[in-house]
């Protein structure tokens, strides 16, 4: 018989206020095998605490129960503190009165009620609880970041700082991201390739680094500290180790007509590319959509004219397979496709453009040489309209927009709005707004300077209407302040679009086993407390992909990541989770009802010899579960016919045991 | 809890038994953040972690039943989300087989439920319990698969 003790916590009076803490201590005071009962302001604080250590020896406690918080929020805290008692960690069971009852409901006797149900139910779980220890494994001292933007390059340079090696993947040939295509950053105005191709060449060089662009991972194994990774990293057609960058080819190629993406398809390159000058790594890749020689064998102009012999017609995608110890998701965003924002005629005119379309319109590299000019006649536009949250916090456009702000869209069209009349001061600038969000370092400031000193036209309210005529671009918008309806003839309509996890973001989950939420963002373990980690051990989270981010808190979030990754390398094994399958051999017959349902290939069946009761020995074949690679779903104990299988923590008898408590 | 059903049972309305077994990685934490929200749903609904729905044995449920519960909801992550890759397509197709046999054995089949809820949507768990409960109320109490032997 357990020696149960039973701790209920008021947790200030988030708990107390809707249940009568002290009703529960004493109601669980009846239940057979709690020998001490007691309540307490803070159970979680130093105090709290110690009163739990002194009531385990006092009374020579062997279980615990706290009725408290939510398990994900405490249990590993009061897992400690049995263990700092003398007792087994795993001896402790959470009965969750607050997320689950005094916060839900609402009147006393109700929330009572339930708070004694809740702590019977874990009283009659821990009385089965039996002591577990964690089995270790080994650290693999390799991290690997999903993403080669800002984020993914600021996280790996700073794991490999620490002198840890860290892999790269990036899906396109060049690392860079969507930072590489913007033209100047808010709200200090350095350009964007400054500040960025530095840090790209720093990872290039830096021998932790290994860069595996142009790939992307085909499948997860494993778990924290001990992950297998399978990347397919696409053929380029041109050998990366030879591949001097010089360009030449770029320049030789007949196909002439592949739209540029960088360029965000304003422009052409040819079949064989670089994506742009600063690329790293600064090697060709051909477009086996348009190569002549891929698609009918009819070319070959770019190997003859490559001097260093780089170009490879017959390169197969390579799979490289890799151990890691930590896995850092930095997808980043996209912005979100305008086209079925019929208002907005994005579809009818070319000078209806996104704001990333602006940046490169704007951006010395691109397919205008950085002045200003309209895609549709080349023409200096003089008056240009901002419509800002184009499918940003949109409850009401469902399929097209997304409910959420995207955060960096203020600003950066107070940087378009700034840029232009600083360069073209006889540009009139109309910016159409919701609400104007500015809140950061020096932001309300920048925006202030484009409307104080750059004179750029702020206008609350939406615009309802854009509609190409004549070559103009007739925009029908309403001032909500002066309430008023405005027509204006504008040369340019730029739509801040709405920013959305990039589309590999989902898969690439699937794969980590990481959640996510309903926008396809990836959620974090804790939302305020571990802001960097994704609920699956060894996962953690990088830049946008987690959130809309701007480049300050994009870089901050990488480098914290990045030390959540270290404080993982560092260790040299890992604690596992003892909450494993376990197979009684006694009663397993080996029929692989388990091993065929196991989603980690944890089980495997060894012979065993068994005395019979004839004293004769008979070998059979049993299930042997590996306690390192199990992650305890559970799903074979659902599956074994002979219910020889049992998951430690969660076990049949346990569960039904909470099961009768609630019935009762 | 003898003083608890004086003050409450005498009421005579009906409280049905409800017991929701929820994942610990999405409808857990769901739950967790429709408190977080304090978004209400009744206390007759019971939560039982479990760590991947697919934990949930058949005999759990029959066990509810039999214990004299009148409703049993299984709440695990959304199809292709699973913490585990795979274990709430098991709860899925082996919830099929059971409710349909619960049906077949008097189990009225809003009794029973799979619902799947992640951990962003507190909204959806709060809605989906105050929905379930109120079906299971409106059944009254179960007495199919009570046995009174069980009642101390």
């Amino acid at each position: 018989m357990q020696r149960i003790g039973v701790f209920v916590c008021w947790c200030g009076s988030n708990i107390a206020a809707t249940v009568d803490v002290h009703a529960v201590a004493e109601a669980a005071k009846l239940e057979p095998g709690v020998v001490f009962s007691t309540d307490y302001q803070y159970m979680c604080s130093q105090a709290g605490q110690n009163m739990i250590i002194d009531a385990v020896k006092e009374h020579k406690l062997t279980g615990l129960v706290i009725c408290s918080c939510s398990p994900r929020m405490h249990e590993a805290t009061f897992r400690k503190t049995a263990a700092n008692a003398g007792i087994n960690p795993y001896m402790v069971e959470i009965a969750n009165i607050r997320e689950q009852c005094s916060w839900v409901h609402k009147d006393m006797p109700t929330g009572t009620e339930k708070a004694i149900i809740l702590a019977k139910a874990a009283i009659a779980k821990v009385h089965l609880n039996t002591p577990l220890t964690p089995g270790e494994s080994k650290v693999t001292k390799r991290a690997l970041v999903i993403g080669g933007g800002i984020a993914g390059i600021q996280t790996a340079l700073d794991i490999a700082d620490a002198g840890y090696p860290v892999d790269i993947v990036e899906k396109e040939p060049t690392i860079g991201g969507k930072m590489a295509q913007l033209d100047k950053t808010f709200p200090t105005l350095d350009c964007a390739a400054c500040i960025l191709t530095p840090k790209m060449v720093d990872a290039a060089q830096n021998e932790n680094i290994r860069i595996i662009s142009y790939a992307k991972v085909e499948e997860v194994g494993g778990f924290v500290g001990n992950f297998h990774v399978k990347i397919r990293k696409k053929a380029r057609f041109v050998n990366e180790d030879v591949c001097t960058g010089c360009g030449l080819c770029t320049e030789k190629c007949p196909q002439k007509k592949v739209p540029n993406a960088f360029n965000l398809n304003m422009d052409n390159h040819r079949a064989i590319y670089i994506p742009f000058a600063q690329a790293v790594p600064k090697v060709a890749v051909i477009d086996p959509d348009y190569c002549n020689m891929l698609k009918n064998g009819k070319c070959g102009v770019c190997a003859k004219v490559c001097t260093a012999g780089a170009i490879d017609y017959k390169q197969e995608d390579q799979i490289i397979e890799e151990d890691y110890g930590a896995i850092v998701a930095a997808t980043g965003y996209n912005p979100i496709s305008v086209e079925k924002f019929d208002e907005f005629a994005y579809s009818q005119s070319k000078d209806v453009i996104t704001s990333l379309e602006f940046e490169r319109l704007t951006n010395a590299a691109g397919p205008t040489a950085g002045k200003l000019l309209r895609p549709s006649d080349g023409e200096h536009p003089h008056t240009i309209v901002f419509v800002q949250c184009v499918g940003s916090r949109c409850a009401s456009c469902a399929g097209k927009g997304k409910e959420y702000c995207s955060k960096i869209c203020c600003m950066y069209t107070a940087k378009h709005a700034m840029l232009v009349r600083d360069k073209y001061p006889d540009t009139e600038v109309y910016v159409f707004y919701i609400d104007v969000r500015t809140p950061g370092k020096n932001f309300d400031e920048f925006y202030r300077r484009a409307v104080e000193e750059y004179g750029v036209h702020y206008i609350k309210g939406m615009v309802g209407k854009v509609t190409p005529e004549n070559g103009k671009l007739k925009v029908q918008a309403s001032d909500l302040l002066a309430d008023r309806q405005l027509h204006i003839d504008a040369d340019l309509v730029v739509l801040a679009a709405a920013i959305e996890p990039d589309k590999s973001a989902r898969p690439l989950a699937t794969m980590l086993t990481a959640s996510m939420d309903t926008n396809d963002f990836f959620t974090e373990a804790h939302p305020k407390l571990r802001p960097v980690e994704s609920p699956t051990a060894g996962i953690f989270l990088s830049g946008a992909c987690q959130g809309p981010k701007d480049i300050p808190e994009t870089v901050s979030q990488a480098s914290a990541a990045a030390a959540k990754v270290i404080g993982l390398l560092s260790k040299n094994t890992l604690k596992g989770n003892p909450c494993v399958a376990q197979s009684d051999e006694l009663m397993c017959n080996g029929c692989s009802s388990c091993a065929n349902v196991c989603p980690y290939g944890a089980i495997t069946y060894v012979n065993k010899e068994f005395r019979m009761p004839d004293r004769t020995t008979k070998v059979r074949r049993v299930a042997s579960v590996n306690p390192a690679v199990c992650q305890g779903c559970g799903a074979c104990t659902v599956a074994c016919p002979s219910g020889a299988m049992d998951l430690n923590g969660f076990k049949n008898n346990q569960i039904m045991a909470e099961v009768d408590a609630i019935c009762k | 809890m003898q003083v608890n059903e004086s003050n409450i049972v005498a009421n005579e309305e009906f409280r049905p038994k409800i017991v929701a077994f929820c994942c610990n990685w999405c409808s857990y934490a769901g739950a967790d953040l429709a408190g977080n929200n304090r978004l209400a749903y009744p206390a007759d609904i019971k939560i039982i972690r479990v760590p991947c729905s697919c934990r949930v044995n058949p005999m759990f449920i029959l066990r509810a039943f039999q214990r004299g519960a009148d409703g049993v909801i299984l709440c695990g992550c959304h199809p292709g989300d699973c913490h585990y890759t795979s274990g709430n397509y098991y709860t899925r197709r082996r919830m099929a087989m059971l409710f349909s046999m619960l049906n077949y054995l008097g189990i009225e089949k809003e009794r029973t439920r799979v619902e799947w809820v992640s951990a962003a949507e507190g909204a959806k768990f709060a809605a989906t319990m105050q929905d379930f409960a109120e079906k299971v109320k409106a059944l009254g109490p179960n007495k199919r698969l009570e046995d009174l032997r069980c009642k101390q």
